[in-house]
């Protein structure tokens, strides 16, 4: 059983500037956000919401029929579809390709699944240079961390710390403007862009009654890595199916108002197959890598399957008071915040990440935010009720179980209850502040039990 | 008038006695028949909100078999009527006959503001309260039972009481049951986050309808060394 990162959680909680540049950021995403739902900007929000639950409940359970029908239609369109169990088929798929295509460098764009199967190292490890393209992930590949959050991966960086990032790795004096930032980071990426044999994109969406893909994004980066090399691998999820391109409708409407608020993102894009005769830019080779690496393990769970609806919007993260605090490097995984901790167990085993289920207060802000309504709060119960049955199997937490078997006992015996309420309340003065009591003594001051409980009050209320 | 159950749960039975005392004296003053089913202890949520399922649905048969003839249940917190309301049918979906018990009894449970609204259908009260106060919207009540309004109307009528929000109202207090002991200092966190939007009003009362968050609230301001008092909404609204 994996131990909480205590010591880690203290020393993000005690550092000021970045607790600062969490809840500023985290924030402004929120304060967008409410605008762009609000009933005077989309009347239709909350039926959108709906629709998309019911598509995509409809979508993970006939999983099997929509990715054939993806399948064929993009090799209808001259592109190729590749299953991939795991990150190493995906990494062994992408580096044969680029050995028999004489390749040396990829573009990429913002990904979350390929950060999910760390494709980027695994392709360093064959001397193949994968550069990402997106400024938040240029910057973090440069300072070798992952992602911060879904959306927004650099969110815990100020304009100083990429300033000192840019000077380390790029040997440029110290520049903390912005805007000249960007420029510098894309005066850099056009020459890859322009070198780059192979371009990998993420897909937001894949349209199953078209075969196309659909990203998203706010930097143009994506549809270069699309158009400008010779040959495109676009890398997804299964999950990521849609029926019917008119389903886009309901989906874009939400994405990009939950994600930053924006009506719709800069650039949508909608990519179907290679280039054709005629066309003036556009891939000579398109290839579509459908990815399980545990989803369909997920399927199984009628209950918590929902988890797989999720469209990587991030709305649940900025509204997660617990997120606020700990931010997104405490959570073991890439994917952080609320969506992080249903997921993360699932993947990765209930038993290896026990104490994630846990480390939420069940406020259910992250429920109430979520476009495609996952019910998180839900899901993370059913995942604390299995850590318990998986530490039970192990043999360990035993205390608190009998611990929680002794206090059901009370509460099903009001003669017991009562009686060990009135010791109490003389006693637990003199109780020593350990164990769970030291941990709420940490905090706060303790509340003293009553000198007489209701029960005893509305005894002599009557008498009287 | 009506015959009404008090559910006092077991937070205010302990440790906020005054609050169920304060339930009682506004119930009777509207004219209501009170009844404390003595057999009463906890709802379940502590169990269920741990991974111990199980041990919640024993706690929650025996709420079911000592409410079993109420015909209204009053209870004075958000989170516990939506424990019985909502989740009792969860944790019973095997068992066909506990879950009909409490698919009957959901309707019948009442969180105070709304049984005030709702049933007693009142607004005004006739309390008397002079001074500030804020109001914290406590996540189960808001998020589970849609409750955001009611206790502000009920606020708004008392004499002499100035209702002052704060810029983040329905942000979680940080308590979360065991989430506090497991994780205090994330919990002890959130908590300063609240305490800091509450100081911004200059209130001298958080008034709410869960006494668990104000248990929270007091003991991190208690800590804070700040002289603002917790309040829950029935001692407001008791007052005279």
């Amino acid at each position: 059983m994996a131990a909480i990162p205590e010591s880690q959680i203290k020393q993000t909680l005690g550092d000021s500037r970045l607790q600062l540049a969490i809840y500023s950021s985290t924030q402004r995403l929120m304060d967008h956000r409410a605008a762009a739902v609000a009933p005077e900007r989309l009347p239709e929000y909350q039926d959108l919401r709906t629709r998309a639950n019911a598509l995509k409940r409809h979508t993970i359970e006939n999983l099997d029929y929509y990715l054939e029908q993806f399948e064929s239609n993009v090799v209808a369109h001259g592109g190729k579809v590749v299953y991939c169990r795991t990150g190493d088929e995906v990494a062994d798929f992408v580096l044969g390709l680029a050995k028999e295509r004489a390749a040396r460098l990829i573009v990429k764009s913002k990904s979350m699944t390929t950060e999910e199967i760390h494709l980027n190292e695994r392709l360093e490890r064959h001397q193949l240079e994968a550069v990402e393209t997106d400024l938040g992930e240029y910057i973090l590949q440069l300072a070798h961390q992952r992602p911060y959050h879904i959306v927004a991966p650099a969110l815990h960086m100020t304009r100083y710390d990429v300033a000192d990032v840019f000077t380390e790795n790029l040997g440029i004096a110290k520049e903390v403007v912005p805007e000249n930032q960007t420029k510098i980071a894309r005066a850099t990426l056009r020459e890859k862009f322009l070198q780059a044999h192979i371009g990998i994109t993420g897909a937001n969406f894949l349209v199953a009654d078209s075969g196309a893909i659909v990203f998203v994004e706010n930097e143009g980066n994506a549809r270069l890595s699309h158009s400008a090399p010779k040959i495109h691998i676009a890398i997804a999820g299964i999950e990521k199916l849609i029926p019917r391109a008119q389903d886009l409708a309901v989906f874009l409407n939400l994405l990009a108002r939950s994600a930053t608020g924006q009506a719709l993102s800069v650039y949508t894009s909608f990519v179907s197959g290679t280039r054709r005769a005629g066309e003036i830019d556009g891939p000579d080779e398109f290839y579509v890598v459908l990815l399980d690496n545990g989803r369909t393990k997920l399927l199984r769970d009628p209950e918590k399957r929902q988890s797989l609806y999720c469209i990587r919007c991030g709305a649940c993260l900025n509204h997660c008071p617990v997120y606020r605090k700990i931010g997104g490097h405490n959570y073991p995984w890439v994917y952080s915040g609320p969506i992080g901790a249903i997921i993360t167990p699932q993947f990765h085993g209930v038993a290896e990440n026990g104490w994630l289920p846990f480390a939420s207060s069940l406020c259910g802000a992250c429920a109430e935010v979520c476009p495609v309504k996952i019910e998180i709060p839900r899901v993370l119960l059913k995942l604390r009720s299995e850590v318990t049955e998986a530490r039970r199997a192990q043999g360990t937490g035993g205390w608190e179980r009998l611990g929680f078997r002794a206090w059901a006992w009370l509460m099903t015996h009001p003669g017991a209850y009562l009686l060990f309420a009135s010791l109490g309340s003389k006693f637990a003065g003199l109780m020593p502040k350990i164990g769970p009591l030291g941990k709420w003594a940490s905090q706060r001051e303790v509340p003293r039990l009553a000198p007489k409980s209701f029960h005893t009050l509305w005894e002599e209320r009557k008498r009287r | 008038m009506a015959r009404v159950s008090l559910f006092v749960t077991c937070i205010v039975d302990q440790i906020f006695p005054q609050v169920g005392i304060a339930m009682t004296d506004v119930l009777e003053r509207l004219g209501f028949e009170i009844d404390f089913p003595p057999g009463q202890t906890c709802c379940g949520q502590p169990a269920f909100n741990s991974g111990y399922p199980e041990e919640a649905r024993w706690v929650a048969g025996h709420f079911l078999d000592v409410f079993r003839d109420s015909e209204y249940i009053v209870v004075p917190s958000g989170s516990c009527t939506s424990m019985i309301a909502h989740h009792y049918e969860e944790i019973f979906e095997g068992d066909a006959k506990r879950l009909e018990e409490a698919q009957r009894m959901a309707p019948r449970v009442w969180e105070f503001s709304r049984f005030l609204l709702e049933v007693a259908r009142v607004e005004d009260v006739g309390a008397r309260f002079d001074g500030v106060v804020t109001y914290h919207d406590s996540c189960h009540a808001l998020r589970e039972l849609r409750i955001k309004d009611g206790p502000r109307r009920l606020l708004a009528n008392v004499r002499g009481l100035e209702l002052r929000e704060m810029d983040m109202a329905e942000q979680c207090c940080g308590f979360g049951g065991t989430f506090s002991v497991k994780f205090p200092d994330i919990s002890g966190a959130m908590a300063r986050t609240k305490i800091e939007s509450i100081r911004k009003t200059e209130a001298a009362t958080v008034v709410s309808i869960d006494s668990s968050c104000l248990m929270q609230l007091q003991g991190a301001m208690q800590r804070a060394g700040l002289p603002i008092r917790t309040l829950h909404l029935a001692e407001v609204l008791a007052s005279r």
